[in-house]
């Protein structure tokens, strides 16, 4: 491996380090889920301790698109539009089972999971996931986010 | 007023236009002919001794699937009143066609009615007459159809809409 | 000499614009802004939006859109049998999960003319009562977190954690619980139910004193608040709005009080009552509730009949059902069916001393206890015909309205069945539906920045509004 390449791939790590301990969620939170992505925020569970505590309402500034809840059909738009918006890098998780494929609402009004409409990168299952849950699924984004290769 | 004075003033003011009058597990029921529904309804506002201030809840039920119905009107328009002041409830039926199905609107006697029959205009595609802005509540504007009525199956996808704009 | 503080002289006449007048370069220089707010709020409300036209920050004209999160609870309460409902209806409420629980198998009770153990209503009240604390700490917490007062919200949101603990003890889970069933509830409480729900309310008493010191009096919330959003007390009558914001306006009606349902005449609490039906006083009214549904939690444990579940088992527990099915095949059924049984974590509950004291003795809507099941015919039997389908629970043919004091208002179900083991029509009469309607009456006129109070004070549940 040539020197150029050792400095780079330890930016690559010290940017990844940085990135994943500084997330802005964008919560976007429609139904029962976002109680329990309240708890997770809360003092009980806190996810403030991974750097992702400050969630920033505009698409803008945010890095992690947080799919919190049911989004059915009328709600979809939105959810797309907001996601376009978003700057890269962006990620997005889907938190609950209703944004992973539709959870049992199986019908004329809800989408069957947003990875129809948008590219997710973690699926928290749970309906709602316990707060556990969902700092596990905050830890595989980390990771994810870590492991990003930076281009030149 | 208990329950069966209730009916007994519906049916000693209105006579012939109350098809119907009875009780069942402790509600005590009026189905009231086509045509005359928001008199009844007015009447039931305005009289001092009924008094039903409050318009708990106004729906629809679909007798399509009915077993022993299918020969009945396909509609009913369900409206449940509340009186704050002499706590007492009635439950009041108004039958609908399914080829024209028009009733009036009681938007001039409680203000909730213009959103409770906007969601009934959406879920079942009851026409309410004299309703200033009568368009879909919970559904998208671009959405065909009436999703609670029996015909609708639960699972009929439609089209995703885009963006507006 | 010249002063040296002498202004100079004007040689250029000044003119002045003022914003919408002027003859240049046209006469109505500003129109009022469309501005739109909302679907997805930062407030965390859910998704809704208020359709605003704006004249600098004064609220011209509003409009209400939701149904951003329908999810088509009534078509699926048709799909499915009797007791399918039961995840969908916790879903409605999400805050207070259990109370919609138990209002819809009240109505489906209703139809089928069934009363419940007294024990049973005992549970379903205290459980109820858990529930409302929960609803009115999320709102308080949230609408206070809207206004600026993060504190209050991360204290709010602590002292329901507490009581999620308890619940999670009895039902299982913290938020989506399907804890009732029609004809009772589920599983009795836990031994340590009662010792779990006196730490809760110690925590919750001290949460509510601090936040009652930090907003309460506090000039800013009280600005903020007071006079805001008021609605009179015919507009609220009209506009069918129960609950909470009822109260505030001076009309002491409670379902609980009005038309009492479980056992809510034996026990003895007040109903708060405001003044002005503005945002501080239905702020001031939930505070109050919160402590009324403390004393009634209470009283329900000290009254709660068959005590505490100290079941103590005088014989063998069995190891589990195959041993007890395999027993019963072979014939040796002497006082099977009284020997207790061990079983799975999620069907505890089930065994025949706990089954009995809180399920109504109706064999067309309940499950036998486990032990009825494994270890007689005639409780296969029942078990079978209640589970297939086709069979089932089928009320006869009728309908019946149940209302029951739901966190926001009154809460009916009204269930309408045709004698088949699924239910006909199934209507949730949401009592958000009817201040979130008489939004745009509560905020034209007013500030931009006195829709978040108002709507935090409304406290609309979107799963409930769209069911």
């Amino acid at each position: 491996m040539s020197v150029g390449q050792f400095f780079t791939s330890k930016v690559d790590d010290a940017i990844g380090w940085a990135r994943k301990f500084s997330i802005f969620t964008y919560p976007f939170v429609t139904a029962c889920c976002g109680m329990e992505y309240m708890a997770t925020a809360c003092s009980h569970y806190d996810i403030d301790r991974f750097g992702a505590g400050l969630p920033r309402f505009s698409p803008r500034q945010a890095d992690v698109l947080f799919v919190v809840g049911t989004v059915n059909h009328k709600m979809a738009p939105v959810l797309k539009r907001i996601y376009d918006q978003m700057t890269e890098p962006k990620w997005v998780v889907a938190f609950g089972q209703c944004t992973c494929t539709g959870a049992f609402y199986d019908n004329y009004a809800v989408v069957q999971g947003i990875d129809t409409i948008v590219p997710v990168d973690i699926y928290i299952p749970g309906c709602p996931p316990r707060p556990e849950t969902v700092l596990d699924g905050l830890m595989k984004l980390q990771d994810k986010i870590a492991a990003e290769k930076q281009r030149a | 007023m208990d329950g069966p004075a209730i009916l007994a003033r519906l049916q000693e003011r209105f006579g012939a236009t109350i098809l119907e009058a009875h009780e069942h597990r402790g509600d005590h029921t009026a189905v009231v002919g086509p045509a005359a529904g928001l008199e009844v309804l007015r009447f039931c506002r305005d009289d001092p001794a009924l008094r039903f201030d409050m318009l708990m809840d106004l729906t629809a039920v679909d007798w399509l699937k009915y077993p022993g119905r299918e020969d009945g009107l396909r509609f009913e328009v369900v409206y449940h009143l509340y009186s704050v002041a002499e706590n007492h409830r009635v439950r009041i039926k108004v039958p609908v066609d399914e080829d024209t199905p028009v009733v009036a609107s009681a938007v001039g006697l409680w203000a909730i009615a213009n959103w409770f029959e906007r969601e009934v205009w959406d879920m079942f595609g009851i026409r309410f007459e004299g309703h200033p802005d009568l368009r879909r509540l919970l559904m998208y504007e671009e959405f065909v159809g009436h999703p609670l009525r029996k015909d609708y199956v639960i699972n009929r996808r439609q089209p995703l809409i885009g963006p507006k704009n | 000499m010249a002063d040296p503080e002498a202004q100079p002289p004007r040689t250029r006449r000044t003119q002045e614009f003022f914003l919408g007048e002027g003859t240049f370069p046209q006469p109505e220089a500003t129109e009022n802004m469309q501005v739109n707010i909302g679907p997805s709020h930062p407030a965390m409300h859910g998704v809704i939006r208020i359709f605003t036209e704006l004249d600098g920050e004064q609220v011209v004209r509003a409009d209400v859109e939701i149904g951003y999160l329908h999810r088509g609870f009534e078509k699926h309460c048709e799909a499915g049998p009797y007791n399918n409902a039961m995840p969908y209806t916790d879903r409605l409420n999400y805050v207070s999960p259990l109370i919609n629980n138990f209002g819809y198998c009240s109505a489906v009770e209703k139809l089928l003319d069934i009363t419940p153990t007294d024990r049973c209503q005992y549970i379903r009240v205290i459980m109820s009562e858990i529930s409302r604390i929960t609803d009115h700490l999320t709102c308080i917490g949230a609408s206070a977190m809207e206004l600026g007062a993060f504190t209050v919200f991360l204290y709010m949101i602590k002292a329901r954690e507490f009581l999620w603990e308890v619940i999670e003890q009895v039902t299982g889970a913290r938020l989506t619980i399907s804890y009732g069933r029609v004809g009772g509830v589920k599983a009795d409480l836990t031994p340590d139910f009662e010792a779990g729900v006196r730490k809760a309310f110690v925590e919750t008493r001290t949460v509510l004193g601090e936040v009652d010191k930090l907003l309460t009096e506090n000039r800013i919330f009280v600005d903020r608040m007071k006079g805001v959003g008021a609605l009179s007390r015919e507009d609220t009558i009209s506009y069918a709005i129960t609950g909470p914001m009822l109260r505030a306006c001076g009309v002491p009606f409670d379902v609980r009080r009005a038309t009492p349902y479980w056992v809510y005449d034996r026990l003895d609490f007040e109903i708060p009552v405001g003044e002005a039906g503005d945002n501080y006083d239905r702020y001031l009214v939930r505070m109050a509730e919160m402590e009324q549904s403390m004393r009634i939690v209470e009283q329900a444990l000290r009254d709660l009949p068959g005590g505490p579940t100290n079941v103590d088992f005088e014989g063998r527990p069995m190891s589990a059902p195959p041993e007890y099915v395999d027993r019963g095949k072979l014939g040796k059924t002497d006082g099977l069916l009284l020997t207790p049984l061990r079983l799975s974590p999620n069907l505890r509950g089930q065994e025949r001393p706990f089954h009995d004291a809180v399920n109504a003795p109706d064999r067309r809507a309940v499950l036998p206890p486990k032990e009825h099941t494994y270890g007689s015919i005639e409780g296969l039997m029942n078990h079978f015909m209640l589970v297939m389908d086709g069979f089932g629970i089928r009320p006869p043919k009728g309908e019946a309205y149940f209302p029951v004091e739901g966190a926001n208002g009154e809460l009916g179900f009204y269930v309408v069945s045709d004698g088949t083991d699924r239910p006909y029509r199934v209507r949730c009469r949401p009592p958000c539906l009817p201040p979130t309607a008489a939004m745009p009456r509560m905020i034209e006129g007013s500030m931009v920045a006195d829709i978040v109070p108002t709507f935090g004070s409304v406290n609309m549940i979107a799963g409930e509004l769209e069911r």
